[in-house]
């Protein structure tokens, strides 16, 4: 269906929209924001509680709505995680992140939506973060 | 400890639109909004997916570059960030967020909000795991090294 098609990339871009201004109006797009959060022992800024809290309040109610559907609008099926063990890759990576998260600041989604704001650090970042997906990838896609 | 730079309302509203756009993504287009599973699967497409997958991804991050461009028209100033760590930690930083998040299947927008509004345990722990390791990090860089 050609129109579905269209209909299912203008939607993508929306919502990339939306979510990109949602993490700009927090300002968690703002490294020096994240880093005040996560420096519990200095001089704290609780803001990402409220963010976090805030963004799972809509999600969790709307997850519940929405996955209560037959199919998503655009598409023929919804498409969810389908692993449940909590294995050594969950725990070593999600670790792994975190050291990363604390060094930067950044996470990949403030790090994308902050791509055409002409800041140096964040572009040092975003080639390093290329390179870290892409090592683990590439490794994965050999093995 | 002392409380400092708190925004409250800044950060309810900002983040009742990433909740809002995590739902819309499921309702229209049916895809969980994990960034870093959406950027990993334009870089390498996942083998027999093909165009349509690489479609939506590329006009969702598309969207994501061009928001903080509009906040900034409607604000009338460029939105202001700023990294107060040192080039080589964006760089030690960005290796690890990449590699992590793909290894731990997911970042703070996949687990943390996605996976946790979806009760999945394996969220619960990442998000756990990685906001423990961030503390700590910043903990050790900022109060034992002096950064």
């Amino acid at each position: 269906m050609r129109s579905g098609f269209n209909m299912r990339i203008i939607s993508a871009l929306l919502v990339g929209i939306v979510f990109g201004a949602g993490l700009t109006i927090s300002q968690m797009i703002n490294p020096a924001k994240i880093i005040g959060f996560l420096d519990i022992a200095g001089q704290w800024d609780p803001s990402l509680v409220v963010v976090m809290g805030s963004a799972l309040a809509v999600s969790f109610i709307g997850y519940r709505v929405v996955l209560a559907r037959e199919k998503p609008v655009f598409e023929p099926g919804f498409q969810l995680p389908t692993k449940t063990a909590i294995d050594r890759p969950l725990l070593v990576g999600s670790a792994l992140f975190g050291a990363g998260w604390g060094l930067s600041g950044l996470c990949p989604g403030p790090a994308i939506a902050g791509a055409a704001l002409g800041q140096i650090e964040i572009y040092v970042f975003l080639l390093a973060l290329f390179a870290g997906m892409a090592l683990k990838d590439g490794l994965a896609r050999k093995a | 400890m002392e409380i400092t730079g708190f925004t409250p309302l800044p950060a309810a509203i900002g983040g009742a639109m990433i909740g809002l756009s995590a739902v819309l993504l499921m309702a229209l287009n049916g895809r969980i909004a994990g960034i870093s599973g959406i950027v990993a699967g334009i870089m390498a497409p996942i083998r027999g997916e093909g165009r349509a997958e690489l479609s939506w991804r590329l006009a969702f991050v598309a969207g994501l570059i061009f928001a903080p461009l509009l906040v900034s028209v409607a604000r009338g100033e460029l939105v202001a960030v700023s990294a107060p760590h040192p080039a080589w930690m964006m760089a030690l930083g960005g290796l690890l967020v990449g590699y992590g998040t793909r290894l731990g299947s997911g970042c703070t927008s996949g687990h943390g909000v996605c996976g946790i509004a979806r009760l999945s345990k394996r969220s619960f722990v990442a998000t756990a795991m990685f906001m423990a390791t961030a503390i700590v990090t910043v903990f050790v860089l900022h109060h034992a090294f002096g950064f």
